[in-house]
């Protein structure tokens, strides 16, 4: 058995539903989404949930300012009843040496004359009267925008899908692409699971962690990985804590949902498990208890609720890769390395204007897979 | 008072919205659990999760003992910051 299919996505997480939408929009007629699981169950789902200005190279500066403007209006757009609780509270990111505070700088200046981002250095008096609770001691300094915060990763992908389905996307859960065709250097259809093919032109990898397994599939050798982060969240408290906290020197950051409980997080690349490994571990909770209650002693009296972890889909300079590849028909918008979510918005339209020819409203050639191997990497500075 | 039976305590849903959901095609716990905060409240679902489960059994036409259950993770109970950090009680 087989049928037909113009576009074919692989992945329902914040970046394949985004896509498939923007590509129904300009008109696609059928467009097939694949997920081996449901909608928002890998790297989507278990985010830090967290969107913001403060990166530090243009190309990252650029789309997600775009992609914090079109959050704010996305429920609206989408035509979405439940909302993305969307709460824009800023991201204090905390300054422990002079040279951080100097590289912070630097990122405010490109950020606000890119984008009119509106990026400020706060002193350590005002940092605390934003955070009052804050153990300061060895802070010189912040980086903070008050348009930075969160939004909820599962709604914000639900109301993509849903608004794609309604323009006839047809998604398919809880199937997975078992292989891709490929003939004379150009993709002609995805075997899924069920054994059936889907004939199609395009194939869009999206597939976060398992971006790579996708990618063999075509011949493509992508240097993606997983790595396994972790995160937990406590009980709802009053709202106390207006912003995200991140200190790069410690690997940590917290914030308040607007639900009111508090996710707190610490990054330990060097020592986490880089394959398909999602399971919780005793040395994260001990972990996260010593070095958030150092930055928020306050916090000793909170409980915790539940921890968890998910993958972050790793790239050799923690970028993404996107957009086409030596594969005719075959597009990548992978490698978002704990990144994505806040991107899906902007980069979904991005890649349906690939994928359809057109000029991308925002230049992602430093994007491309074949850096690698020519060595133009990415050089972010603000990634955690 | 309108008829509202209660399935989930710690995020107030019931099981009429519970019911809705199903029917809007959310038909796992671990879906229903993303899109209502069904079973993310302090008790972690030991209160709603088995409801839930029967209400996607009914409307599935599955046994209950095929419908896959959240994946369990720590703490077993909630659990204070300042205990794990090991110098604090939890009366204090």
């Amino acid at each position: 058995m087989s049928k037909k299919a113009d576009v074919v996505v692989i992945g329902g997480g914040v970046h394949g539903c985004s896509i498939a939408y923007h590509l129904a929009k300009k008109g696609y007629k059928k467009i097939v989404l694949l997920e081996k699981s449901y909608l928002a169950s890998s790297g989507t789902g278990r985010s830090a949930a967290g969107i913001r200005h403060q990166f530090g190279t243009e190309i990252n500066i650029r789309l997600s300012a775009t992609s914090v403007k079109m959050m704010e209006n996305l429920a609206q757009e989408l035509d979405y009843p439940r909302g993305i609780d969307l709460m824009q509270g800023g991201y204090m990111m905390l300054a422990y040496t002079e040279s951080q505070l100097e590289q912070f700088k630097t990122n405010a200046a490109l950020q606000n004359s890119l984008m009119n981002a509106g990026t400020r250095i706060l002193t350590v008096d005002e940092i605390l009267k934003i955070v009052p609770t804050l153990n300061t001691e060895g802070v010189v300094g912040a980086s903070f925008n008050e348009k930075d915060g969160h939004v909820d990763p599962f709604h914000v992908t639900q109301a993509y899908a849903d608004a794609a389905a309604r323009l006839g996307v047809e998604i398919m859960t809880r199937t997975e692409a078992v292989d891709i065709r490929v003939a004379g250097g150009r993709v002609t259809g995805v075997v899924i699971n069920s054994g059936e093919v889907i004939e199609t032109p395009v194939v869009v990898n999206a597939a976060g962690p398992y971006g790579a397994l996708i990618g063999k599939m075509v011949g493509l050798d992508i240097p993606l990985y997983p790595e396994r982060h972790q995160i937990l969240v406590t009980e709802p408290l009053e709202m106390f804590l207006p912003c995200m906290v991140i200190s790069f020197t410690h690997g940590t950051y917290f914030k308040q949902t607007p639900h009111g409980s508090l996710l707190l997080g610490v990054g330990d690349p060097e020592h986490e498990v880089k394959d398909f490994n999602e399971e919780s571990t005793w040395q994260f909770l001990e972990d996260v208890a010593r070095k958030i209650t150092y930055h928020m002693p306050v916090l000793k009296k909170v409980r915790v609720v539940r921890q968890w972890a998910g993958l972050y889909d790793m790239t050799p300079d923690s970028q993404a890769i996107l957009g086409k590849t030596g594969v005719e028909g075959f597009y990548l918008d992978v490698g978002w390395s704990g990144h994505g979510l806040q991107l899906g918005p902007v980069v979904g339209k991005i890649m349906a204007q690939v994928i359809s020819g057109e000029e991308p409203d925002i230049d992602i050639s430093v994007m491309n897979l074949e850096r690698f191997k020519t060595g133009a990497l990415i050089p972010e500075p603000a990634c955690v | 008072m309108p008829d509202r039976t209660i399935v989930c305590r710690c995020e107030d849903l019931s099981l009429e919205e519970i019911r809705e959901l199903i029917d809007q095609g959310f038909k796992s716990i671990d879906e229903i659990k993303r899109i209502s905060r069904c079973g993310m409240g302090p008790c972690q679902g030991r209160g709603c999760r088995q409801i839930v489960a029967q209400e996607i059994a009914a409307a599935t036409g599955k046994k209950l003992d095929e419908i896959e259950m959240p994946k369990f993770r720590p703490p077993v109970k909630p659990v204070k910051l300042g205990i794990l950090l090991g110098g604090e009680k939890e009366d204090e």
